[in-house]
C-alpha cells in the first residue's frame, strides 16, 4: 500500500502538481480512515489532502484512475471482483431480455448485430440506467475496439475506434426523435433544448465510461507508470498558446475567468497598500486628541497612484492570433485597472477596434467582431509589422503620450518585409513605456524571417508569453 | 503508520461513525452532501485537520459549516475576514481601558509593586477573547468558520497558521493557550487570490462546485416545501442548462431556490418559454447575462 501510494505521489509531481512531504503523510494517515474498496471516498481523501488547487483536479483524477482502477491482482480481486459481476449479471439479465424480445441469439455479444447492439445501447441512453451504460461500455470496448496485447497504440486510437462504431452523434439525433415521438411530436423549443441537453449529458458519461474501460485495459496491459506518462497532460496555466489544441483552448477560457478576477483583486489591492502617501496632519492632529495631544498615531494620506493608460498594438494572423485573443481579453476584463485602454490589430493593415469592446459587455463576442470586421489587410493578407506600424504611426502616432503604455503583441515574423523599425523607436520616445510580448520560445526568436530583436533594442523589453502564467505574470508587473 | 494516532491527546471521542453517517445526518438537517463533501468531513474529524472550502458563490460553503454545526451540536463561532482584519479582532485584545482604570486605582495606595500590578494587568481578567481564542478555549464542542479567508491580506493569513495547525494561541504576556478540544475548522474561499501555500497545507481541501442536476433536483425538492417534482426536475434542468452558457455570473444555488420559491409563489407548476424569461431575472443579476439567457431560451436550437 505504502509503495503504491508513493508511486501515486511521484506520479503526481512528474504531472506538474505540487506535493509537499506534510501533505503526502497526510494522505498516508487519510488512508488508514478510509477503505480502499470504497473507491470514490478514497478518491476524495486522496485529492483533499493532496491537491489544493480545483484546476488541478483534473489532472489528479486522471492519475488516480491510472494507478487504483486496476493495478495488481490483489487490488482487482477487492475492488474490481464484486464490481464486476454485478456488472456481467445485468449484462446477462439483458441478453435474457434481449432474447425474449426474439432478436437475440444463442450466444454473447458477438452474435448479435450491430444494429441490436446500438438498439441497447440506445434503450439504456434513454432510459438513463447507469449500470446498463456501464456495461454496454464494457462490452462495446471488448468488441469494438479489437485491442491488442503490447501494441503500442494510444487510448485515442482505441477510443477512435471503438466511438466510430457506435455512431454517438446518430443516436442524439434518433433519441431526439423517439422524445418528440413519446410526447406526440410536439415539444416546445424549450423541451426541445433540454431534452437535447439531458442526452448529450448521458452520452458524454457514457464516452466517460467508455473511456475509462480502455484505460483500465491498458493499465492492466501496460502497467500504471506506463500508462501515466502517456496521459500526462499540461496544468491549464502551462499550456502554449500557439500550439493549444481544441480542448485545451476551453480550458484556457475556462481558466481565464478567474484568472482575471483574482488578478484584479490583487491589483486593486496592491495600488491601495503598496505605497503609503504623504502624512495627513489634519486627520493626525485630530486622532492626538485622544491621546492627550501627542500624535501617537501618525495618519497617512490615502496614496491615489495615476493609473496608466494602455495601448496594445496586436498581430492577429495565423498562429498568433490566439495568443493576442487570450491577451486582448486579459487587458479588457481587467480594463478598469487602467484609466483607458485602447486596441489596435493589425495584420499587414492596421485598424482600431476599441469600440468594439466599448461598444459591448461581452468580451468574447467583441472578440469575435474583431476577428470579422476590423479591416486589417492591406495586400495579401501576410504579416506585415513595418507597414503596419508605418500606418499606425501616420493616423494614431499624437495621441501617444508620456502617459501611454504601448503593448506590442506578436512574434515578429515580418515576412523579409521592412521593419521599419524607427517607428517603434519614435514611440518609445513619446510613450511611458514600450513592451513586446512574444509568444514564441525564447530560442527561437530572431531566427527565419523574425525579427523581434530588432524591434526589442527599441522597447523597455521584450518577454515571452507563451502560457498563462506568464501572461499573469507579466500584466501584473505592467499595473 | 498505525490508527494509534487517532488517540492523540484532546480527541477522545470521535463525531462521526463513518462517511455514510455524516451524509445521513447532514441529509437530517436538509443539508444534501455528495461523496467529496461527507468524505472530507468525516476526515477532517478524523485527522483532526481544517478544510478549506473553496467554490463559486452561493454554492453552500458557510451552509455546510453551519450544518456540521447542527448535526454535531456545537455552537458555531464564526469570524468573518475582511481587508485589514488584525490580531486585535481575530485573535485577542487586551482591555486597555480596564487596565488604564486599574493601574490608576493602584496610584496613591503604597505598598503595590509594580512588578505586582503588571502580572495583575496581564492576566485573563483583561483579556477580551475574540472569535480564534474563543474557539481555542470553549469548553463545550465548538465549529469555527473562518468565512472568505481570501479577502484577508496575504500577511495576515499568517494568523491563522498557527491555531490551525496546532490548535493553540500564543500570547506573549501569557504564555500558550492550547486548546481543550480539538474544534472543526471550516475556512471558506470565493478563490480572488491564491492562498498562501503554508496555510494550504495545513488543511484538507474541498471544492463545493455548483451540484450535479439530479443533487440539485434533490436540494430544491427538500428546501422549498411543497414543491411538485416535475417543477424542481425542470428548475434544475433550465438552470443547468444556463450554467452553460458563457456568463458573466452563474446562477448560484441559492438563486436557483430563490428561483423555485419565486415560481411557487407565482403559482406556476409548469415552466415555458414565457415564464423563463420573464422570470428571469431572480436566477441572473446582470443585465447582458439576462438578456443572453433569454435570447438563448428562446432561440430554437436546431
Amino acid at each position: 500500500m505504502l509503495d503504491l501510494l508513493n508511486g501515486f505521489v511521484v506520479e503526481l509531481r512528474n504531472a506538474g502538481l505540487p506535493v509537499s512531504l506534510t501533505e503526502n503523510l497526510d494522505a498516508m494517515e487519510a488512508v488508514q480512515h478510509i477503505p480502499i474498496e470504497d473507491r470514490e471516498a478514497f478518491k476524495y481523501a486522496l485529492g483533499a489532502t493532496l491537491i489544493k488547487n480545483h484546476a488541478h483536479w483534473r489532472s489528479f483524477e486522471t492519475v488516480f484512475e491510472v494507478y487504483f482502477s486496476l493495478r495488481g491482482p490483489e487490488y482487482k480481486l477487492v475492488e474490481g471482483g464484486d464490481d464486476d459481476t454485478d456488472i456481467d449479471e445485468l449484462w446477462r439479465e439483458l441478453q435474457e431480455q434481449q432474447k425474449q424480445d426474439g432478436s437475440g441469439g444463442a450466444g454473447g455479444l458477438d452474435s448479435l448485430t450491430p444494429e441490436e447492439i446500438a438498439q441497447m445501447l440506445m434503450s439504456a441512453l434513454m432510459n438513463g440506467d447507469q449500470g446498463v451504460m456501464r456495461a454496454m461500455a464494457k462490452q462495446s470496448v471488448q468488441r469494438f475496439a479489437g485491442m491488442e496485447p503490447g501494441r503500442p497504440v494510444g487510448g485515442t486510437y482505441y477510443l477512435y475506434r471503438t466511438l466510430r462504431n457506435l455512431d454517438l452523434d446518430g443516436m442524439l439525433e434518433k433519441m431526439m426523435e423517439q422524445a418528440r415521438q413519446e410526447a406526440d411530436g410536439d415539444l416546445t423549443s424549450l423541451e426541445e433544448r433540454l431534452e437535447r441537453e439531458e442526452f448529450e449529458d448521458r452520452i458524454e458519461k457514457f464516452k466517460g465510461e467508455i473511456e475509462a474501460e480502455i484505460r483500465r485495459r491498458l493499465v492492466a496491459d501496460r502497467g500504471a507508470e506506463a500508462m501515466a506518462k502517456t496521459l500526462r497532460k499540461p496544468l491549464p496555466e502551462d499550456v502554449e498558446f500557439m500550439h493549444a489544441s481544441r480542448d485545451e483552448m476551453v480550458a484556457l477560457k475556462k481558466s481565464l475567468y478567474p484568472l482575471t478576477r483574482k488578478l484584479a483583486a490583487r491589483l486593486a489591492r496592491k495600488r491601495r497598500h503598496g505605497r503609503k502617501g504623504p502624512l495627513d496632519f489634519r486627520n493626525t492632529v485630530r486622532h492626538s486628541l485622544s491621546y492627550g495631544g501627542v500624535p501617537a498615531e501618525p495618519k497617512f494620506k490615502y496614496p491615489r497612484p495615476a493609473k496608466p493608460e494602455l495601448v496594445v498594438i496586436a498581430d492577429i494572423s495565423g498562429s498568433v492570433a490566439a495568443f493576442a485573443r487570450f491577451t486582448l481579453m486579459l487587458v479588457y476584463a481587467i480594463q478598469n485597472q487602467f484609466s483607458k485602454v485602447r486596441s489596435f490589430v493589425f495584420i499587414d493593415g492596421i485598424d482600431e477596434v476599441t469600440d468594439y469592446f466599448r461598444a459591448t459587455e461581452d468580451i468574447t463576442e467583441a472578440i469575435h467582431r474583431v476577428n470579422t470586421e476590423a479591416d486589417v489587410v492591406w495586400v495579401d493578407g501576410h504579416s506585415d509589422y513595418g507597414h503596419a506600424f508605418e500606418v499606425f504611426w501616420e493616423r494614431y502616432g499624437k495621441d501617444i503620450g508620456p502617459k501611454s503604455t504601448v503593448l506590442l503583441l506578436g512574434d515578429a515574423r515580418n515576412n523579409y518585409h521592412a521593419s521599419q523599425a524607427w517607428v517603434v523607436k519614435e514611440i518609445a520616445q513619446k510613450a511611458r513605456h514600450v513592451y513586446w510580448l512574444n509568444p514564441e520560445p525564447r530560442s527561437y526568436w530572431n531566427t527565419g524571417d523574425s525579427i523581434v530583436g530588432e524591434y526589442g533594442t527599441h522597447t523597455d523589453g521584450v518577454y515571452e508569453c507563451r502560457n498563462l502564467r506568464q501572461l499573469e505574470a507579466f500584466v501584473e508587473k505592467l499595473a | 503508520m498505525t490508527t494509534t494516532d487517532a488517540g492523540a491527546p484532546g480527541s477522545t471521542t470521535h463525531r462521526f461513525e463513518n462517511v455514510q453517517s455524516v451524509r445521513d445526518s447532514l441529509r437530517g438537517v436538509n443539508y444534501l452532501a455528495d461523496d467529496g463533501i461527507a468524505g472530507v468531513a468525516y476526515l477532517a474529524d478524523r485527522l483532526q485537520k481544517p478544510i478549506l472550502v473553496e467554490g463559486p458563490a452561493g454554492t453552500g460553503k458557510t451552509q455546510l459549516a453551519k450544518s456540521i454545526a447542527e448535526i454535531t451540536d456545537s455552537r458555531l463561532i464564526r469570524l468573518q475576514c475582511y481587508e485589514g482584519l488584525d490580531e486585535s479582532k481575530a485573535l485577542y485584545e487586551w482591555n486597555y481601558k480596564k487596565q488604564l482604570l486599574r493601574i490608576q486605582t493602584e496610584r496613591g495606595e503604597q505598598g503595590e509593586d509594580w512588578t505586582e500590578i503588571k502580572d495583575d494587568i496581564f492576566s485573563d481578567e483583561f483579556l477580551l477573547t475574540r472569535p480564534l481564542l474563543e474557539a481555542i478555549t470553549a469548553t463545550d464542542p465548538v465549529v469555527l468558520l473562518i468565512d472568505e479567508v481570501d479577502r484577508v491580506e496575504v500577511e495576515t493569513e499568517a494568523l491563522l497558521l498557527e491555531i490551525l495547525s496546532d490548535y493553540q494561541v500564543s500570547i506573549p504576556e501569557l504564555g500558550t493557550i492550547t486548546a481543550t478540544q480539538i474544534p472543526l475548522v471550516f475556512l471558506t474561499s470565493n478563490n480572488t487570490r491564491e492562498l498562501s501555500e503554508a496555510l494550504k497545507r495545513r488543511c484538507l481541501y474541498l471544492h463545493v462546485d455548483y451540484p450535479q442536476l439530479e443533487r440539485e433536483k434533490e436540494i430544491v425538492l427538500a428546501k422549498v416545501p411543497d414543491i411538485t417534482e416535475h417543477l424542481a426536475d425542470q428548475v434544475a434542468r433550465i438552470v443547468r442548462s444556463i450554467r452553460q452558457l458563457d456568463l458573466k455570473k452563474s446562477p448560484s444555488v441559492s438563486e436557483t431556490l430563490d428561483w423555485a420559491r419565486t415560481l411557487m409563489l407565482l403559482n406556476i407548476d409548469n415552466i415555458d418559454e414565457q415564464t423563463a424569461k420573464d422570470t428571469l431575472n431572480v436566477l441572473l443579476k446582470y443585465q447582458t447575462d439576462i438578456a443572453k439567457a433569454a435570447k438563448e431560451l428562446s432561440v430554437e436550437s436546431d
